[in-house]
Protein backbone atom coordinates (compact mmCIF):
# COMPACT_ATOMS: atom_id res chain seq x y z
CA UNK A 1 0.00 0.00 0.00
CA UNK A 2 1.80 3.42 -1.13
CA UNK A 3 0.26 6.91 0.26
CA UNK A 4 0.07 9.73 -2.46
CA UNK A 5 0.79 13.45 -0.90
CA UNK A 6 -0.35 16.26 -2.16
CA UNK A 7 -0.67 20.06 -1.06
CA UNK A 8 -3.83 21.90 -0.69
CA UNK A 9 -6.39 23.19 -3.30
CA UNK A 10 -5.98 20.43 -5.43
CA UNK A 11 -8.39 21.21 -8.44
CA UNK A 12 -10.43 19.00 -10.94
CA UNK A 13 -8.31 20.22 -13.78
CA UNK A 14 -5.27 18.64 -11.96
CA UNK A 15 -7.26 15.72 -11.07
CA UNK A 16 -8.47 15.25 -14.40
CA UNK A 17 -7.58 17.59 -17.43
CA UNK A 18 -10.58 18.98 -18.94
CA UNK A 19 -9.23 18.66 -22.27
CA UNK A 20 -10.83 14.96 -21.82
CA UNK A 21 -13.82 15.52 -20.10
CA UNK A 22 -16.12 14.99 -23.07
CA UNK A 23 -14.67 12.39 -24.62
CA UNK A 24 -13.31 9.88 -21.63
CA UNK A 25 -16.29 8.81 -19.26
CA UNK A 26 -15.76 5.26 -18.54
CA UNK A 27 -13.26 3.92 -16.08
CA UNK A 28 -11.30 2.60 -18.54
CA UNK A 29 -10.79 5.90 -20.33
CA UNK A 30 -10.24 7.76 -17.72
CA UNK A 31 -7.29 5.64 -15.43
CA UNK A 32 -4.43 6.66 -18.10
CA UNK A 33 -5.13 10.10 -17.53
CA UNK A 34 -6.08 10.40 -13.68
CA UNK A 35 -3.41 13.42 -11.96
CA UNK A 36 -2.35 13.89 -15.04
CA UNK A 37 -1.29 17.11 -14.59
CA UNK A 38 -0.65 17.12 -11.14
CA UNK A 39 1.36 13.80 -10.61
CA UNK A 40 2.30 11.62 -14.05
CA UNK A 41 3.69 9.26 -12.35
CA UNK A 42 -0.02 8.33 -10.56
CA UNK A 43 -2.06 6.57 -13.38
CA UNK A 44 1.04 4.78 -14.16
CA UNK A 45 2.00 3.07 -10.30
CA UNK A 46 -1.10 3.80 -8.23
CA UNK A 47 -3.02 0.98 -7.26
CA UNK A 48 -5.52 -0.93 -5.19
CA UNK A 49 -5.34 -0.43 -1.68
CA UNK A 50 -3.56 3.06 -1.98
CA UNK A 51 -4.10 5.96 0.23
CA UNK A 52 -4.20 10.08 -1.13
CA UNK A 53 -3.35 12.51 1.42
CA UNK A 54 -3.85 16.40 0.97
CA UNK A 55 -3.91 19.28 2.82
CA UNK A 56 -6.92 21.42 2.70
CA UNK A 57 -9.98 22.10 -0.48
CA UNK A 58 -8.92 18.81 -2.24
CA UNK A 59 -11.21 18.79 -5.18
CA UNK A 60 -12.13 22.42 -5.98
CA UNK A 61 -13.37 23.75 -9.02
CA UNK A 62 -15.43 21.76 -11.78
CA UNK A 63 -18.19 19.26 -10.83
CA UNK A 64 -16.33 16.74 -13.42
CA UNK A 65 -16.72 13.06 -11.95
CA UNK A 66 -13.93 11.50 -13.55
CA UNK A 67 -11.84 11.94 -10.61
CA UNK A 68 -13.95 10.10 -8.13
CA UNK A 69 -15.18 7.78 -10.56
CA UNK A 70 -11.62 7.18 -11.31
CA UNK A 71 -9.96 6.74 -8.00
CA UNK A 72 -13.17 4.47 -7.30
CA UNK A 73 -11.89 2.27 -9.74
CA UNK A 74 -8.40 2.13 -9.19
CA UNK A 75 -9.58 0.84 -5.56
CA UNK A 76 -8.50 3.85 -3.63
CA UNK A 77 -8.86 2.69 -0.44
CA UNK A 78 -9.69 6.54 1.00
CA UNK A 79 -8.63 10.03 0.48
CA UNK A 80 -7.70 11.70 3.41
CA UNK A 81 -7.44 15.56 3.55
CA UNK A 82 -7.85 18.31 6.02
CA UNK A 83 -11.28 19.81 3.99
CA UNK A 84 -13.08 19.30 0.32
CA UNK A 85 -14.51 21.27 -1.97
CA UNK A 86 -18.27 20.24 -2.09
CA UNK A 87 -19.15 19.13 -5.20
CA UNK A 88 -16.19 16.89 -4.75
CA UNK A 89 -17.44 15.31 -1.76
CA UNK A 90 -20.81 14.72 -2.64
CA UNK A 91 -19.69 13.15 -6.08
CA UNK A 92 -17.14 10.85 -3.64
CA UNK A 93 -20.49 9.88 -1.87
CA UNK A 94 -22.18 9.10 -4.81
CA UNK A 95 -19.30 7.20 -6.08
CA UNK A 96 -19.28 5.18 -3.07
CA UNK A 97 -15.29 6.37 -2.64
CA UNK A 98 -14.53 7.27 1.00
CA UNK A 99 -13.19 10.42 2.08
CA UNK A 100 -12.24 11.29 5.37
CA UNK A 101 -12.02 15.02 6.59
CA UNK A 102 -9.04 14.35 9.45
CA UNK A 103 -6.90 17.48 9.72
CA UNK A 104 -4.73 15.92 12.53
CA UNK A 105 -3.86 12.74 10.56
CA UNK A 106 -2.50 15.16 7.83
CA UNK A 107 -0.69 16.59 10.35
CA UNK A 108 0.52 13.43 11.44
CA UNK A 109 1.68 12.22 8.01
CA UNK A 110 5.44 12.48 6.98
CA UNK A 111 7.64 11.17 4.01
CA UNK A 112 7.54 7.31 4.93
CA UNK A 113 4.75 7.22 7.60
CA UNK A 114 2.68 4.14 8.01
CA UNK A 115 -1.16 4.84 6.77
CA UNK A 116 -4.10 2.78 8.34
CA UNK A 117 -7.71 3.05 7.88
CA UNK A 118 -10.21 2.06 9.71
CA UNK A 119 -13.95 3.06 7.99
CA UNK A 120 -16.31 1.36 10.36
CA UNK A 121 -14.05 2.58 13.56
CA UNK A 122 -14.10 6.04 12.29
CA UNK A 123 -10.06 5.93 12.84
CA UNK A 124 -7.07 6.84 10.50
CA UNK A 125 -3.80 5.44 12.06
CA UNK A 126 -0.79 7.16 11.46
CA UNK A 127 2.43 5.68 12.16
CA UNK A 128 0.37 3.64 14.63
CA UNK A 129 -1.23 6.21 16.44
CA UNK A 130 -4.94 6.72 16.08
CA UNK A 131 -6.59 9.72 14.85
CA UNK A 132 -10.38 10.04 14.91
CA UNK A 133 -12.60 11.85 12.09
CA UNK A 134 -16.43 12.60 12.29
CA UNK A 135 -18.59 9.93 11.04
CA UNK A 136 -21.45 10.94 8.48
CA UNK A 137 -24.71 11.28 9.04
CA UNK A 138 -27.09 7.91 8.39
CA UNK A 139 -29.06 9.43 4.94
CA UNK A 140 -25.32 9.66 3.66
CA UNK A 141 -24.15 6.39 4.61
CA UNK A 142 -27.03 4.57 3.41
CA UNK A 143 -25.66 5.89 -0.16
CA UNK A 144 -22.02 4.76 0.15
CA UNK A 145 -23.16 1.49 1.74
CA UNK A 146 -25.13 0.68 -0.92
CA UNK A 147 -22.53 0.42 -3.47
CA UNK A 148 -23.18 4.77 -4.64
CA UNK A 149 -26.09 6.57 -5.19
CA UNK A 150 -27.29 4.76 -8.35
CA UNK A 151 -27.63 1.79 -6.69
CA UNK A 152 -29.02 2.71 -3.68
CA UNK A 153 -31.40 5.18 -6.53
CA UNK A 154 -31.80 1.22 -8.12
CA UNK A 155 -32.96 -0.56 -5.15
CA UNK A 156 -35.36 2.42 -4.08
CA UNK A 157 -36.98 2.31 -8.02
CA UNK A 158 -36.86 -1.68 -7.68
CA UNK A 159 -39.50 -1.15 -4.35
CA UNK A 160 -41.57 1.41 -5.91
CA UNK A 161 -41.97 -0.86 -8.91
CA UNK A 162 -42.64 0.40 -12.86
CA UNK A 163 -45.70 2.92 -13.17
CA UNK B 1 -33.88 33.80 15.65
CA UNK B 2 -34.37 34.09 11.94
CA UNK B 3 -34.08 32.18 8.92
CA UNK B 4 -31.16 33.11 6.23
CA UNK B 5 -32.05 32.58 2.57
CA UNK B 6 -30.97 29.07 2.29
CA UNK B 7 -32.60 27.94 5.04
CA UNK B 8 -36.25 29.63 3.67
CA UNK B 9 -35.42 27.84 0.47
CA UNK B 10 -35.03 24.43 1.56
CA UNK B 11 -37.46 24.94 3.99
CA UNK B 12 -40.01 25.85 1.60
CA UNK B 13 -38.83 23.09 -1.01
CA UNK B 14 -38.73 19.93 0.89
CA UNK B 15 -41.92 21.15 2.95
CA UNK B 16 -40.98 22.04 6.59
CA UNK B 17 -41.90 24.99 8.62
CA UNK B 18 -38.13 25.51 9.11
CA UNK B 19 -34.69 23.98 9.34
CA UNK B 20 -31.47 24.46 10.57
CA UNK B 21 -27.94 24.45 8.95
CA UNK B 22 -26.63 20.91 9.34
CA UNK B 23 -29.85 19.34 8.90
CA UNK B 24 -29.94 17.18 5.57
CA UNK B 25 -33.76 17.44 3.86
CA UNK B 26 -34.75 15.94 0.86
CA UNK B 27 -36.18 18.02 -2.11
CA UNK B 28 -37.82 17.96 -5.73
CA UNK B 29 -35.06 20.75 -7.35
CA UNK B 30 -37.46 22.92 -9.75
CA UNK B 31 -34.77 22.55 -12.63
CA UNK B 32 -31.67 20.45 -13.50
CA UNK B 33 -29.29 21.78 -15.65
CA UNK B 34 -27.33 19.32 -18.12
CA UNK B 35 -25.11 20.18 -21.11
CA UNK B 36 -23.26 17.73 -23.43
CA UNK B 37 -22.34 15.94 -20.48
CA UNK B 38 -25.80 14.44 -21.08
CA UNK B 39 -24.51 12.17 -23.19
CA UNK B 40 -22.55 10.35 -20.37
CA UNK B 41 -25.44 10.84 -17.92
CA UNK B 42 -28.33 9.17 -19.80
CA UNK B 43 -25.84 6.38 -20.33
CA UNK B 44 -25.19 5.54 -17.07
CA UNK B 45 -28.93 4.87 -16.48
CA UNK B 46 -30.28 3.45 -19.61
CA UNK B 47 -32.27 0.39 -18.73
CA UNK B 48 -33.72 2.50 -15.66
CA UNK B 49 -34.93 4.68 -18.19
CA UNK B 50 -36.69 1.77 -20.16
CA UNK B 51 -37.46 0.30 -17.08
CA UNK B 52 -39.13 3.25 -14.75
CA UNK B 53 -39.11 5.97 -17.34
CA UNK B 54 -38.13 9.86 -16.76
CA UNK B 55 -39.45 11.04 -13.68
CA UNK B 56 -40.98 13.82 -15.60
CA UNK B 57 -39.83 15.96 -19.08
CA UNK B 58 -39.98 19.44 -17.75
CA UNK B 59 -37.97 20.05 -15.14
CA UNK B 60 -34.42 18.67 -17.36
CA UNK B 61 -32.95 22.25 -19.21
CA UNK B 62 -30.61 20.40 -21.71
CA UNK B 63 -28.39 22.31 -23.35
CA UNK B 64 -25.25 21.57 -26.16
CA UNK B 65 -22.58 24.15 -25.34
CA UNK B 66 -19.31 22.68 -24.10
CA UNK B 67 -17.55 21.41 -27.38
CA UNK B 68 -19.78 23.06 -30.47
CA UNK B 69 -19.86 22.90 -33.04
CA UNK B 70 -18.80 19.25 -32.52
CA UNK B 71 -15.18 18.89 -32.73
CA UNK B 72 -14.61 15.33 -33.71
CA UNK B 73 -16.80 12.14 -34.25
CA UNK B 74 -16.81 10.99 -30.47
CA UNK B 75 -18.52 14.44 -29.49
CA UNK B 76 -20.56 14.87 -32.85
CA UNK B 77 -21.95 11.13 -31.29
CA UNK B 78 -22.55 12.44 -28.00
CA UNK B 79 -24.33 15.58 -28.99
CA UNK B 80 -26.37 13.01 -31.14
CA UNK B 81 -27.37 10.81 -28.43
CA UNK B 82 -28.18 13.99 -26.83
CA UNK B 83 -30.58 14.78 -29.43
CA UNK B 84 -32.26 11.39 -29.47
CA UNK B 85 -33.03 11.52 -26.09
CA UNK B 86 -34.70 14.51 -26.13
CA UNK B 87 -37.01 13.59 -29.32
CA UNK B 88 -37.46 10.22 -27.46
CA UNK B 89 -38.71 11.58 -23.69
CA UNK B 90 -39.96 14.80 -24.44
CA UNK B 91 -37.63 16.81 -22.84
CA UNK B 92 -39.57 20.79 -22.90
CA UNK B 93 -36.26 22.75 -22.42
CA UNK B 94 -33.46 22.19 -24.86
CA UNK B 95 -31.00 24.35 -26.68
CA UNK B 96 -29.14 22.80 -29.35
CA UNK B 97 -25.31 23.85 -30.43
CA UNK B 98 -24.95 27.55 -31.09
CA UNK B 99 -27.56 28.73 -28.74
CA UNK B 100 -25.15 29.87 -26.24
CA UNK B 101 -23.46 28.69 -22.72
CA UNK B 102 -26.10 26.59 -20.52
CA UNK B 103 -25.71 29.14 -17.86
CA UNK B 104 -26.87 32.41 -20.12
CA UNK B 105 -29.39 30.41 -21.83
CA UNK B 106 -31.38 29.36 -18.75
CA UNK B 107 -31.65 32.33 -17.46
CA UNK B 108 -32.13 34.46 -20.14
CA UNK B 109 -34.97 32.35 -21.44
CA UNK B 110 -36.72 32.76 -18.06
CA UNK B 111 -35.94 29.37 -16.72
CA UNK B 112 -34.31 30.26 -13.48
CA UNK B 113 -37.11 32.03 -11.16
CA UNK B 114 -36.64 33.56 -7.55
CA UNK B 115 -37.01 31.41 -4.52
CA UNK B 116 -36.55 28.59 -7.01
CA UNK B 117 -34.17 25.61 -6.57
CA UNK B 118 -31.87 24.55 -9.60
CA UNK B 119 -29.35 21.86 -9.37
CA UNK B 120 -26.62 21.18 -12.75
CA UNK B 121 -24.02 18.73 -13.01
CA UNK B 122 -21.67 21.82 -13.87
CA UNK B 123 -20.19 23.76 -11.22
CA UNK B 124 -21.01 27.44 -12.50
CA UNK B 125 -24.52 26.51 -12.02
CA UNK B 126 -24.88 28.91 -8.96
CA UNK B 127 -24.83 32.08 -11.56
CA UNK B 128 -28.70 31.68 -11.09
CA UNK B 129 -28.10 33.18 -7.50
CA UNK B 130 -28.21 36.47 -9.61
CA UNK B 131 -31.71 36.43 -10.18
CA UNK B 132 -32.81 35.12 -6.12
CA UNK B 133 -32.69 31.42 -7.09
CA UNK B 134 -30.85 28.93 -5.29
CA UNK B 135 -28.50 26.89 -7.42
CA UNK B 136 -25.87 24.66 -6.81
CA UNK B 137 -23.65 22.09 -8.68
CA UNK B 138 -23.56 18.68 -8.74
CA UNK B 139 -21.87 15.36 -10.64
CA UNK B 140 -23.08 13.41 -13.34
CA UNK B 141 -24.00 10.95 -11.39
CA UNK B 142 -26.37 12.42 -9.21
CA UNK B 143 -27.75 14.00 -12.13
CA UNK B 144 -28.87 10.73 -13.78
CA UNK B 145 -30.21 10.08 -10.42
CA UNK B 146 -32.36 12.88 -10.39
CA UNK B 147 -33.51 12.12 -13.99
CA UNK B 148 -34.93 8.95 -12.64
CA UNK B 149 -36.47 10.16 -9.24
CA UNK B 150 -36.90 14.14 -9.63
CA UNK B 151 -35.29 14.39 -6.04
CA UNK B 152 -32.27 14.82 -4.55
CA UNK B 153 -30.96 15.47 -0.80
CA UNK B 154 -29.44 18.72 0.91
CA UNK B 155 -27.19 19.72 3.84
CA UNK B 156 -28.50 23.35 4.65
CA UNK B 157 -25.44 25.19 4.91
CA UNK B 158 -24.48 27.74 6.95
CA UNK B 159 -24.71 31.40 5.59
CA UNK B 160 -21.80 34.13 4.72
CA UNK B 161 -23.43 37.76 4.83
CA UNK B 162 -21.76 40.39 2.41
CA UNK B 163 -22.58 43.78 2.97
CA UNK B 164 -21.86 45.74 -0.63
CA UNK B 165 -21.40 50.11 0.00
CA UNK B 166 -21.33 52.59 -2.16
CA UNK B 167 -20.98 52.15 -6.28
CA UNK B 168 -18.21 50.88 -8.25
CA UNK B 169 -15.78 53.28 -9.91
CA UNK B 170 -16.04 52.60 -14.01
CA UNK B 171 -14.30 51.33 -15.94
CA UNK B 172 -13.76 49.21 -12.47
CA UNK B 173 -16.20 46.17 -12.79
CA UNK B 174 -18.37 43.47 -11.33
CA UNK B 175 -15.09 41.01 -11.96
CA UNK B 176 -12.85 43.31 -10.57
CA UNK B 177 -15.10 43.44 -7.35
CA UNK B 178 -15.77 39.46 -7.15
CA UNK B 179 -11.89 38.48 -7.85
CA UNK B 180 -11.26 41.00 -5.15
CA UNK B 181 -13.72 39.13 -2.97
CA UNK B 182 -12.35 35.77 -3.98
CA UNK B 183 -8.13 36.79 -3.31
CA UNK B 184 -9.68 38.39 0.33
CA UNK B 185 -11.62 35.04 1.58
CA UNK B 186 -9.19 31.79 -0.65
CA UNK B 187 -10.18 29.63 -2.71
CA UNK B 188 -12.04 27.90 -0.05
CA UNK B 189 -13.02 30.97 1.84
CA UNK B 190 -16.67 29.71 1.48
CA UNK B 191 -16.33 26.42 1.41
CA UNK B 192 -19.67 24.53 2.20
CA UNK B 193 -21.51 28.40 2.69
CA UNK B 194 -24.22 29.88 1.36
CA UNK B 195 -22.73 33.49 0.42
CA UNK B 196 -25.51 36.39 0.36
CA UNK B 197 -24.96 39.71 -0.94
CA UNK B 198 -26.73 42.39 1.18
CA UNK B 199 -26.56 46.11 1.23
CA UNK B 200 -26.18 48.29 -2.27
CA UNK B 201 -27.26 45.98 -4.70
CA UNK B 202 -29.35 47.91 -6.10
CA UNK B 203 -26.47 49.84 -8.16
CA UNK B 204 -25.67 46.48 -9.98
CA UNK B 205 -27.12 45.28 -13.24
CA UNK B 206 -27.88 42.21 -13.51
CA UNK B 207 -25.13 41.64 -15.89
CA UNK B 208 -22.87 42.29 -12.78
CA UNK B 209 -25.07 40.17 -10.57
CA UNK B 210 -24.64 36.87 -13.18
CA UNK B 211 -20.56 37.81 -13.01
CA UNK B 212 -20.57 37.74 -9.04
CA UNK B 213 -22.99 34.65 -8.41
CA UNK B 214 -21.51 32.94 -10.95
CA UNK B 215 -17.42 33.10 -9.37
CA UNK B 216 -19.14 31.84 -5.95
CA UNK B 217 -17.62 28.54 -6.75
CA UNK B 218 -14.25 29.83 -7.01
CA UNK B 219 -14.44 30.84 -3.13
CA UNK B 220 -16.30 27.37 -2.55
CA UNK B 221 -19.19 28.86 -1.84
CA UNK B 222 -22.63 26.15 -2.32
CA UNK B 223 -24.68 29.17 -3.67
CA UNK B 224 -24.42 33.07 -4.19
CA UNK B 225 -27.49 35.07 -4.42
CA UNK B 226 -28.69 38.55 -4.40
CA UNK B 227 -32.28 39.64 -3.10
CA UNK B 228 -34.73 40.38 -5.89
CA UNK B 229 -35.27 43.97 -6.83
CA UNK B 230 -36.76 46.17 -9.46
CA UNK B 231 -33.58 45.09 -12.10
CA UNK B 232 -34.62 41.40 -11.12
CA UNK B 233 -38.31 41.95 -12.04
CA UNK B 234 -37.62 43.94 -15.26
CA UNK B 235 -34.98 41.11 -16.14
CA UNK B 236 -37.57 38.38 -15.53
CA UNK B 237 -40.05 40.15 -17.55
CA UNK B 238 -37.92 40.72 -21.04
CA UNK B 239 -37.26 36.74 -20.78
CA UNK B 240 -40.45 36.08 -21.03
CA UNK B 241 -40.44 34.53 -17.03
CA UNK B 242 -43.60 33.23 -16.32
CA UNK B 243 -45.38 34.70 -13.31
CA UNK B 244 -46.25 33.22 -9.75
CA UNK B 245 -42.45 33.23 -8.38
CA UNK B 246 -42.44 34.24 -4.85
CA UNK B 247 -39.21 35.86 -3.84
CA UNK B 248 -37.43 34.87 -0.74
CA UNK B 249 -34.64 36.59 1.46
CA UNK B 250 -32.97 36.37 4.75
CA UNK B 251 -34.55 37.67 7.68
CA UNK B 252 -33.09 40.85 8.99
CA UNK B 253 -32.37 38.67 12.73
CA UNK B 254 -30.71 35.40 10.21
CA UNK B 255 -27.54 34.18 11.64
CA UNK B 256 -24.17 34.05 9.84
CA UNK B 257 -21.13 32.92 10.09
CA UNK B 258 -19.18 35.58 9.25
CA UNK B 259 -20.20 39.08 8.02
CA UNK B 260 -17.63 41.43 5.51
CA UNK B 261 -18.06 44.32 4.18
CA UNK B 262 -16.69 45.83 0.70
CA UNK B 263 -16.67 49.93 -0.08
CA UNK B 264 -17.24 49.05 -3.63
CA UNK B 265 -15.91 52.84 -4.56
CA UNK B 266 -12.54 51.76 -3.19
CA UNK B 267 -12.58 48.71 -5.29
CA UNK B 268 -9.76 48.73 -8.11
CA UNK B 269 -8.72 46.75 -11.27
CA UNK B 270 -7.53 43.49 -10.56
CA UNK B 271 -5.92 40.14 -12.08
CA UNK B 272 -5.96 36.87 -10.42
CA UNK B 273 -2.47 35.36 -11.70
CA UNK B 274 -1.65 31.48 -12.59
CA UNK B 275 -2.80 29.04 -11.16
CA UNK B 276 -5.33 29.71 -8.80
CA UNK B 277 -8.83 32.12 -8.94
CA UNK B 278 -7.38 33.58 -5.24
CA UNK B 279 -4.07 34.59 -6.54
CA UNK B 280 -5.33 38.43 -7.17
CA UNK B 281 -3.50 41.03 -7.61
CA UNK B 282 -4.10 44.95 -8.69
CA UNK B 283 -3.36 45.20 -12.15
CA UNK B 284 -0.59 47.58 -11.49
CA UNK B 285 1.58 45.06 -10.25
CA UNK B 286 1.62 43.01 -13.28
CA UNK B 287 1.74 45.47 -16.18
CA UNK B 288 3.99 44.95 -18.86
CA UNK B 289 3.28 41.00 -18.66
CA UNK B 290 3.25 40.17 -21.66
CA UNK B 291 0.27 37.76 -23.48
CA UNK B 292 0.08 35.77 -26.48
CA UNK B 293 -3.77 35.18 -26.27
CA UNK B 294 -6.44 37.51 -25.05
CA UNK B 295 -9.85 36.04 -24.44
CA UNK B 296 -13.41 37.98 -24.00
CA UNK B 297 -16.31 35.46 -23.23
CA UNK B 298 -17.35 32.62 -21.00
CA UNK B 299 -20.45 32.57 -18.52
CA UNK B 300 -18.66 34.95 -16.55
CA UNK B 301 -18.00 37.78 -18.82
CA UNK B 302 -19.88 37.23 -22.15
CA UNK B 303 -22.68 39.36 -22.24
CA UNK B 304 -23.59 42.33 -24.32
CA UNK B 305 -22.33 44.71 -21.21
CA UNK B 306 -18.89 43.29 -21.69
CA UNK B 307 -18.43 43.04 -25.51
CA UNK B 308 -19.83 46.44 -25.38
CA UNK B 309 -17.01 47.63 -23.03
CA UNK B 310 -14.61 45.75 -25.37
CA UNK B 311 -15.55 47.47 -28.44
CA UNK B 312 -15.49 50.98 -26.94
CA UNK B 313 -12.02 50.17 -26.13
CA UNK B 314 -10.81 48.49 -29.23
CA UNK B 315 -13.10 50.48 -31.71
CA UNK B 316 -10.26 51.92 -34.44
CA UNK B 317 -7.55 50.52 -32.77
CA UNK B 318 -5.57 47.18 -33.45
CA UNK B 319 -5.10 44.17 -31.80
CA UNK B 320 -1.27 43.90 -30.92
CA UNK B 321 0.68 42.00 -33.90
CA UNK B 322 1.97 39.66 -31.51
CA UNK B 323 -0.64 38.39 -30.51
CA UNK B 324 -4.86 36.98 -30.33
CA UNK B 325 -8.12 38.08 -29.13
CA UNK B 326 -10.64 35.54 -29.13
CA UNK B 327 -14.20 36.55 -28.84
CA UNK B 328 -16.96 34.15 -27.90
CA UNK B 329 -20.34 35.51 -26.72
CA UNK B 330 -22.28 33.84 -23.64
CA UNK B 331 -25.50 33.12 -26.48
CA UNK B 332 -26.99 33.76 -30.11
CA UNK B 333 -29.22 36.46 -28.79
CA UNK B 334 -26.56 38.23 -27.38
CA UNK B 335 -23.78 37.67 -30.21
CA UNK B 336 -27.03 39.65 -32.82
CA UNK B 337 -27.45 42.00 -30.35
CA UNK B 338 -23.65 42.85 -30.34
CA UNK B 339 -23.70 42.69 -34.02
CA UNK B 340 -26.88 44.95 -34.35
CA UNK B 341 -25.18 47.65 -32.33
CA UNK B 342 -21.79 47.97 -34.02
CA UNK B 343 -19.64 45.98 -31.30
CA UNK B 344 -18.87 42.51 -33.45
CA UNK B 345 -17.81 45.19 -35.93
CA UNK B 346 -15.61 46.93 -34.02
CA UNK B 347 -13.63 44.02 -32.45
CA UNK B 348 -13.19 42.35 -35.77
CA UNK B 349 -11.70 45.36 -37.27
CA UNK B 350 -9.91 45.29 -34.55
CA UNK B 351 -8.36 41.74 -35.35
CA UNK B 352 -11.06 39.67 -32.89
CA UNK B 353 -11.11 36.47 -34.22
CA UNK B 354 -15.25 35.52 -33.05
CA UNK B 355 -15.93 32.00 -32.38
CA UNK B 356 -19.52 30.36 -31.92
CA UNK B 357 -21.18 30.84 -28.68
CA UNK B 358 -20.35 28.52 -25.68
CA UNK B 359 -17.38 27.02 -23.66
CA UNK B 360 -14.68 25.87 -25.61
CA UNK B 361 -11.36 27.57 -24.63
CA UNK B 362 -11.99 28.07 -20.99
CA UNK B 363 -11.42 24.20 -19.96
CA UNK B 364 -9.14 23.57 -22.79
CA UNK B 365 -11.98 21.38 -24.39
CA UNK B 366 -12.53 22.79 -28.16
CA UNK B 367 -10.07 25.81 -29.99
CA UNK B 368 -8.62 28.22 -28.55
CA UNK B 369 -5.59 25.88 -26.87
CA UNK B 370 -2.72 27.61 -25.53
CA UNK B 371 1.44 26.14 -26.26
CA UNK B 372 3.67 26.00 -23.70
CA UNK B 373 5.36 28.77 -22.31
CA UNK B 374 2.03 31.24 -23.71
CA UNK B 375 0.24 33.35 -21.94
CA UNK B 376 -3.72 34.00 -21.55
CA UNK B 377 -5.08 37.20 -20.20
CA UNK B 378 -8.75 36.01 -20.13
CA UNK B 379 -12.30 37.02 -18.61
CA UNK B 380 -13.18 33.32 -17.76
CA UNK B 381 -13.51 32.24 -14.64
CA UNK B 382 -10.75 29.46 -13.86
CA UNK B 383 -6.68 29.79 -14.19
CA UNK B 384 -6.03 26.72 -13.32
CA UNK B 385 -2.72 24.50 -14.62
CA UNK B 386 -3.57 23.06 -17.71
CA UNK B 387 -6.90 24.50 -17.33
CA UNK B 388 -6.49 26.09 -21.52
CA UNK B 389 -5.56 22.28 -22.31
CA UNK B 390 -1.87 23.23 -22.21
CA UNK B 391 -0.37 22.37 -18.28
CA UNK B 392 2.69 24.32 -19.49
CA UNK B 393 1.00 27.62 -20.08
CA UNK B 394 0.08 30.13 -17.54
CA UNK B 395 -3.46 32.00 -17.43
CA UNK B 396 -4.47 35.23 -16.33
CA UNK B 397 -8.05 36.58 -15.26
CA UNK B 398 -9.24 39.77 -15.67
CA UNK B 399 -12.13 42.21 -16.78
CA UNK B 400 -13.25 42.77 -19.68
CA UNK B 401 -11.94 46.39 -20.09
CA UNK B 402 -8.85 45.23 -18.52
CA UNK B 403 -8.33 42.33 -21.02
CA UNK B 404 -9.44 44.75 -24.05
CA UNK B 405 -6.86 47.59 -23.20
CA UNK B 406 -4.55 44.72 -23.00
CA UNK B 407 -5.08 43.32 -26.24
CA UNK B 408 -3.65 46.58 -27.71
CA UNK B 409 -0.38 46.95 -26.20
CA UNK B 410 -0.15 43.26 -26.28
CA UNK B 411 0.95 43.01 -22.27
CA UNK B 412 -1.06 43.53 -19.56
CA UNK B 413 -2.00 47.13 -18.39
CA UNK B 414 -4.72 49.20 -16.24
CA UNK B 415 -7.53 50.54 -18.21
CA UNK B 416 -7.65 53.46 -16.10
Amino acid sequence: MRVWKYGSDINTDMLFPGKYTYTCSTPEEILPHLLEDLDPSFAKEAGAGDVIMAESNFGCGSSREQPTVGLKALGIKAVIAKSYARIFYRSAINQGLMLIECPEAVDAFKDGSTVDVDPEGGLVKVDGKDYAFPKLPPEIIAIRQAGGLLDHVRAELQKRGTR
Amino acid sequence: MGATFAQKVLAKKSGKPSVQPGEIVTARPDHLLTHDNTAAIISKIGGELEKYGLDNSETPVIVIDHVVPASNEKTATNHKRIREFVAARGIKHFFDAGEGICHQVLISKGLALPGSLIVGSDSHTCTYGAVGAFATGIDRTEAASIMLTGKTWFKVPHSLKIELKGSLAKPVSAKDLVLTLIGDIGASGANYLSVEFHGDTAGLTMEDRITIANLGVEMGAKNAVFPVDEVTEEFLKQAGAPAGWEALWADPDASYVKTLAYDLSKIVPVVAKPHTVDNVAPVTELEGTEINQFLIGTCTNGRLGDLKVAAEVLRGKRVHPSARLLVLPASRDIMLEAMKDGSIEALVEAGAIMLPPGCGPCLGAHQGALAPEEKCLSTANRNFKGRMGCVEAEIYLASPATVAASAIAGRIVDPR
